[in-house]
């Protein structure tokens, strides 16, 4: 089958182009530790209220570990608990969630934190706050009528 | 409107010139890799 | 079979059934387009839906309307006709199969729709579950499917006949691309197929108590990318086959088309993992395996971009074009048939360069389901391809019921297309600004409590809705078009345009239709990139989910 010649320099060029995205994006995720929220534990969705660290959301000081807090959320048509946390600035911060009923997202709006909660799954992710402010978290994933009312704060203050 | 090519070229070396074609997926290409490295700059920025 | 007279023209009993399709397709045009402007209006925060209709069940239309039922009606349709021109006229048999199938969808359209306005499913158009609507809506998207499914089988069986009665000759380009996107539907189709049939509708009805969600998830969007192939490859059909007719050039290559379109069918279904790269409960090595192959399904892609600029090329230069663009300007901008899917192809720039960033694991926790996500959906599907949709609309619907686009209404389809560009630059460009500062897409508007970062999206809110505005009046015009030459335009020939390679072109090799082995690489790439983690998916599963009805 016959190419052109500057079909193949186009071809290459694209081809060349797209793995260096890969490269960027696998050494990223798997030596850098980027990787996107895959966290692999479960949880009976029935049974949140009652399994820890869920029957009591709510920010957590932890010592001992790569993170200075542990965020504990709880969501649920259409809201989340906690409604609305301080954090400390420049504190690290491992965010655990999960969610009572149906799909809901959950994103630190204008951040990278942005992942999905389901019923029966534990969704996490480490993050630093280091700009004092108020942080909107809203469910990016429709859940039902509600679902544009549903959102919660954080706070970063000055320690 | 047929105009007269006056600036002899054979009809062969016609149909096999690309350049244009060439030019156009390469500026296709640099659009693709400036979005790309954009938005990967905003995910970087926002690494904290 | 040689090319008779008959193949000239789509006969005249094919024509019926493609036309049936389009009557529905643009049905659900009207009617979704209608929705997309309220959501518009809605979203800027300018207006109150009334009757106690809500924004999600309004939404639900639209997707369902224009992702699904436009869409699917529009591809078989087309294809139909495609076939019918160029390995001649359906047998009676595969006519009636055609039918069946039509009423078939038809039926499960209404279904769903009657359950849509009811407010029994507002679930959107991708009933993510423990989300639970009405039995009935879930019926009725089965029946969608299996009609497409007997659709196909009419669709295949005209070519394997010709095949029988061709032995060793390749199939015509059109007809050949028509048989891969029918493959690539039915393979795909299967996901999620499975989930409904063996998940979502027991548990509907209360014969299971609960719901692997996450399974249920995987299986939809094993379907879910495919799927935008499956819209995208009848564009490209059109842009390969037929426009280098409509511009009196050639086609590039017959040989490469054909490879480009095999390998959608081989790299276009093992890759749905990308839409679940924040998803608990997958391990991250197997997101970005798929996310690989989403990157190989590129290639295809880039292949077509230079056979496009090279038609176009060669085109310009045959007719004396000089300098390096100078064939650019060559182009018969003069012709909607050309002009209306360029804006398309032009569209699909920004798109393909949003697609990249969209699949790239983390770049997308930059944009996953914020409002970026539906403007770059609103090039790929509602510009890249339904303009070309529309422009295959203006020589075939006049094709198939013997009437002409006049010069009049070429220029008022030309006008149409700059509508939608500029309504599309607005809104599709607001959404994806909006998107990277947070603005969650499916959402109602909010301020979420005067949120001062809310308040921020309020403006590209506006710019969305002055841009769906000017969307929708692209649309009023363009049923005013479809309208005139369905039933009014003058009686004459359209010419149903297909391409010819040139006369030095090398023979096209007979591989690209050996469908065991297509088929079969098909087959092994899914279960490689599928086996293990939906083995997990299984094995590792929370206790399920009962329903919920939130609306
Ligand atoms: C008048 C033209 C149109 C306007 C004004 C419009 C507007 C919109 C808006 C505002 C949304 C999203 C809202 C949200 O996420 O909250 C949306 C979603 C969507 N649109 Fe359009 N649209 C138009 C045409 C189309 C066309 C022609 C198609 C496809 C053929 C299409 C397909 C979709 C799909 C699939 C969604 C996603 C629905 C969902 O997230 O469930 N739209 N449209
Ligand atoms: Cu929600
Ligand atoms: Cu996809």
């Amino acid at each position: 089958m016959h190419m052109h010649k500057f079909e193949k320099v186009w071809l290459i060029f694209g081809t060349v182009a797209l793995l260096v995205f890969l490269t960027v994006l696998g050494v990223s995720a798997f030596y850098l530790g980027n990787q996107p929220p895959s966290c692999l534990v479960t949880i009976d969705p029935e049974k949140v209220e009652v399994t820890a660290p869920f029957n009591a959301p709510g920010l957590y000081e932890v010592t001992g570990k790569d993170w200075d807090y542990e965020l504990v959320f709880v969501a649920s048509a259409f809201s989340y608990s906690p409604a609305k946390v301080e954090i400390p600035k420049g504190s690290t911060v491992k965010v655990i969630a999960t969610s009572k009923d149906v799909i809901h997202g959950f994103e630190i709006a204008g951040t990278n934190v942005n992942m999905m909660l389901e019923p029966g799954f534990v969704s996490e992710y480490t993050t630093r706050f280091n700009n004092e402010g108020e942080n909107l978290i809203i469910c990016n994933e429709y859940c039902g009528v509600g679902h544009h009312m549903m959102s919660s704060r954080i706070e970063v203050v000055s320690k | 409107m047929a105009v007269p090519k006056l600036k002899n070229k054979s009809q062969t070396k016609e149909t096999s010139n690309l350049k244009g074609t060439l030019a156009s997926v390469l500026i296709l290409g640099i659009i693709l890799i400036i979005v790309w490295v954009s938005i990967y700059f905003i995910f970087v920025n926002r690494l904290g | 079979m040689k090319k008779t007279a008959e193949n000239e023209k789509v006969h005249p009993l094919d024509a019926k059934l493609s036309m049936a399709h389009f009557y529905v397709a643009i049905i659900a045009l009207a009617l979704g387009g209608f929705a997309g402007l309220l959501q518009t209006l809605v979203r800027s925060g300018r207006m109150e839906l009334p009757a106690g209709i809500t924004y999600y069940q309004l939404l639900t239309v639209h997707g369902v309307l224009l992702a699904l039922v436009l869409t699917t009606f529009f591809i078989i349709g087309f294809q139909l006709s495609a076939v019918s021109k160029t390995i001649g006229p359906l047998s009676t048999p595969s006519r009636i199969t055609g039918w069946i199938g039509f009423w078939t969808m038809t039926l499960g359209t209404v279904m769903a729709a009657v359950m849509v306005l009811l407010n029994e499913a507002s679930v959107l158009y991708t009933f993510y579950a423990p989300l639970q609507a009405h039995p009935i809506f879930y019926g009725g998207l089965t029946l969608v499917i299996v009609g497409s499914w007997i659709s196909g089988g009419a669709l295949i069986a005209a070519y394997r006949k010709w095949k029988k009665n061709n032995r060793g000759q390749a199939s015509p380009l059109l007809s050949f691309m028509a048989v891969v996107n029918t493959l690539l539907w039915i393979v795909a189709t299967i996901g999620v197929a499975a989930t409904v049939l063996f998940q979502i509708l027991p548990w509907s009805l209360g014969w299971v108590d609960s719901i692997n969600v996450l399974a249920s998830r995987t299986l939809f969007w094993y379907f879910g990318h495919p799927l935008v192939y499956f819209w995208l490859l009848p564009a490209y059909m059109c842009w390969y086959v037929v426009i280098p007719k409509v511009i009196c050039g050639k086609i590039f290559s017959d040989s490469l088309a054909r490879m480009s379109f095999i390998l959608f069918l081989l790299f276009s279904i093992p890759v749905g993992l990308h839409h679940q790269l924040l998803e608990p409960g997958i391990d991250p090595i197997w997101k970005f395996l798929q996310v690989i192959l989403t990157f190989l399904v590129v290639v295809p892609s880039l292949m077509t971009a230079f056979s496009l600029f090279g038609s176009f090329e060669q085109y310009g230069r045959s007719q004396g074009a000089q300098g390096i663009f100078g064939w650019f300007k060559m182009l018969p901008w003069g012709d909607a048939r050309f002009t209306v899917p360029f804006i398309g192809m032009a569209a699909f720039i920004p798109a393909g360069a949003g697609g990249l960033v969209n699949a790239s694991n983390q770049l997308n926790q930059v944009v996953h389901n914020t409002i970026w996500v539906t403007g770059h959906f609103h090039l790929t599907l509602a510009t890249s391809v339904i303009l070309t949709f529309f422009g295959i609309s203006y020589w075939l619907v006049p094709h198939l019921t013997g009437r002409t686009l006049t010069k009049k209404l070429n220029k008022l389809a030309i006008i149409q297309g700059v509508f939608w560009a500029i309504g599309m630059s607005f809104m599709s460009g607001a959404m994806h600004i909006a998107g990277l500062l947070g603005a969650p897409r499916r959402s109602s508007y909010s301020t979420y409590g005067d949120s001062t970062q809310a308040l921020d999206w309020i403006p590209y809110q506006i710019a969305q809705a002055v841009g769906g505005t000017i969307l929708f009046i692209g649309i009023i015009l363009y049923i005013i078009i479809f309208i005139q030459v369905a039933f009014f335009a003058p009686k004459g020939n359209e010419e149903f345009p297909v391409g010819e390679v040139t006369d030095k072109a090398e023979k096209t090799p007979l591989i690209f239709e050996n469908w065991k082995l297509w088929l079969g690489i098909t087959a092994a790439l899914i279960l490689f990139a599928y086996t293990i983690p939906f083995i997990d998916i299984l094995q590792n599963a929370p206790p399920g989910s009962k329903g919920f009805k939130l609306w």
